[in-house]
């Protein structure tokens, strides 16, 4: 049932090597338990048990189709959305609104499908954003207008319009990326901007002491934040050459780029959490909290990754 | 009631659809009693509040679960009496006292459950009202529990319903809902008090989670 083989052999590998990592984390945990009290682990244990389901439904995503693939990522789309949705303050008013948001996620998708790269570009941004004030106007409560439509707009950019290109990512021509092919894209892509959340947390834990921005996220220290821009250059310049076709020294410069913007997407869910007076986005996630606190680096990451890419080589 | 139909119309339909479409976020499911009898008490916000309920428990115990509904809504049509009688599994209660009604006990059919070991479903606001806004409790919740003064009482406030679903809309619009379960309660000997321990059960679960403003 299982059909890997339009999958390269570096992505192969690379599927490999993230059941590998996730089998030596659970390794080290069993190890460390034997110090530690069993307490203090009880969180860290949720956090890694839901990361092999994550891996898990990516990887599947990633083998059975691109139909599949692309249902998926418009599922993780509604799942954020709705997460967003659900934090948010909302109007009464404005039911049926949110209605056609949720709505737009199967349109972005479908012209991914359907490979219209212009319409993929523009929908969101210009045909939703004189959609929605356009239905909003015709209910016809001016209270509190300018918040709701705005509020409405910036989650679907977010959530739907920036992750999508995570999914664009496998429309990209697989003849200029032959070691990888678009799975690989996707795979460097998730990869990088997780392990960059990792690593800016674990540097993070361990040299953090100078704040970053303490008024938004007072765990952010430029310690963990330039050990995590090391650590995802060097990841990038290994990575790339199996998943990617960039050069060596670009794939370093890339490391950079998913980094910052990692950070940056993950401090800019931060103020919202901090803004409406909440600490997880949800509960879905054991151990992490809701699903935007585990997709909120990769808002940004994706579409400045995968616009880099197609500036340089597409 | 039909087993069947009941155990495929949760198995097929209503547990797949909470859980892709709206996802739940369950707080302490460890207080829902495992077994009858039982009375479980929520705040009334949408037609989806007794699925709800009903899909937090182990299929064995379905046929168990019995909402207390008012037979004046659900026996309006012959579509909706055969699917909140055999369905649902609805105890239907007379809202309205009519003249044929008159001398007898609105609660008895209650009651008779209770005695069959059955979770009882009952929403003391007696109406959906509102949506995301509570009513105050009628007093139907105090006699029940004053007669059966050892059956313990859980309290469950759901959120997100009346917005999903809220009453008077057919169009559904997705968003997670919250289901908090309180520690349970029983009978304290004055009808007051009791109505007054109730509220406040309800007022700190809601106060457990985060409700934005929904206005």
């Amino acid at each position: 049932m299982f059909d890997y083989t339009h999958l390269t052999t570096s992505v192969r590998w690379a599927i490999g090597v993230i059941f590998g990592l996730l089998l030596m984390s659970e390794l080290i945990l069993t190890l460390v338990s034997h110090l530690i009290s069993e307490k203090s682990l009880k969180e860290i244990r949720l956090r890694i048990r839901t990361w092999w389901v994550i891996a898990a439904s990516l990887l599947g995503a990633l083998i059975f189709s691109r139909v599949v693939s692309l249902v998926f990522f418009a599922f993780i789309s509604f799942l954020a959305l709705k997460e967003y949705l659900s934090m948010i303050p909302t109007r009464r008013a404005d039911r049926r609104v949110i209605f056609w948001g949720y709505f737009a996620i199967s349109v972005q998708y479908f012209w991914i499908y359907v490979d219209w790269y212009t319409m993929f570009l523009i929908f969101i941004p210009v045909y939703a954003f004189l959609f929605l004030p356009l239905r909003m106007v015709l209910i016809g409560e001016t209270k509190d207008f300018l918040k709701a439509v705005s509020t409405l707009h910036w989650g679907l950019m977010m959530t739907v319009f920036a992750l999508s290109h995570m999914a664009f990512l496998l429309n990209l021509d697989p003849g200029r990326n032959p070691a990888g092919q678009g799975a690989g894209l996707v795979l460097y892509l998730v990869l990088l901007t997780e392990l960059n959340d990792i690593a800016q947390f674990i540097w993070g834990k361990l040299f953090g002491k100078h704040k970053v921005i303490p008024k938004v996220s007072p765990n952010k220290t430029v310690e963990g934040l330039l050990g995590g821009i090391a650590t995802s250059m060097l990841l990038s310049w290994l990575m790339a050459p199996y998943l990617t076709p960039l050069q060596p020294h670009t794939a370093v410069l890339f490391g950079l780029a998913i980094s910052l913007c990692g950070f940056f997407g993950d401090v800019s869910i931060s103020a919202i959490k901090r803004d409406i007076g909440v600490k997880d986005s949800g509960n879905t996630l054991p151990g992490h909290g809701g699903v935007l606190d585990r997709l909120d680096s990769l808002t940004y990451t994706a579409p400045v990754f995968f616009h880099l890419l197609k500036y340089f080589y597409y | 009631m039909n087993k069947l139909l009941r155990w495929l119309f949760f198995a097929a339909f209503i547990r797949p659809f909470l859980t892709i479409i709206m996802g739940l976020n369950v707080r302490n499911r460890s207080r829902l009693p495992e077994s009858g009898p039982a009375i479980l008490v929520a705040n009334h916000n949408s037609h989806l509040d007794t699925p709800v309920i009903i899909s937090l428990f182990p299929h064995s115990l379905l046929p168990h679960l019995r909402p207390v509904a008012a037979q004046d809504y659900f026996f309006s049509t012959r579509f909706l009496k055969w699917f909140s009688t055999q369905i649902m599994g609805i105890i239907p209660i007379a809202r309205i006292r009519s003249k044929e009604s008159t001398g007898t006990d609105p609660l008895a059919p209650i009651s008779a459950a209770l005695k069959n070991n059955d979770i009882v479903i009952f929403f003391p606001e007696g109406t959906r009202g509102r949506p995301e806004q509570m009513a105050d409790f009628k007093s139907g919740i105090a006699i029940l529990a004053q007669r059966h003064p050892e059956i313990p009482i859980v309290p469950i406030f759901l959120h997100g319903l009346g917005k999903a679903l809220p009453r008077g809309e057919a169009l559904l619009v997705p968003f997670f809902l919250d289901v908090f379960v309180g520690e349970h309660l029983k009978w304290t000997g004055d009808k007051a008090e009791f109505l007054t321990a109730l509220n406040e059960r309800f007022t700190a679960l809601a106060e457990e989670g985060h409700i934005p403003d929904w206005t």
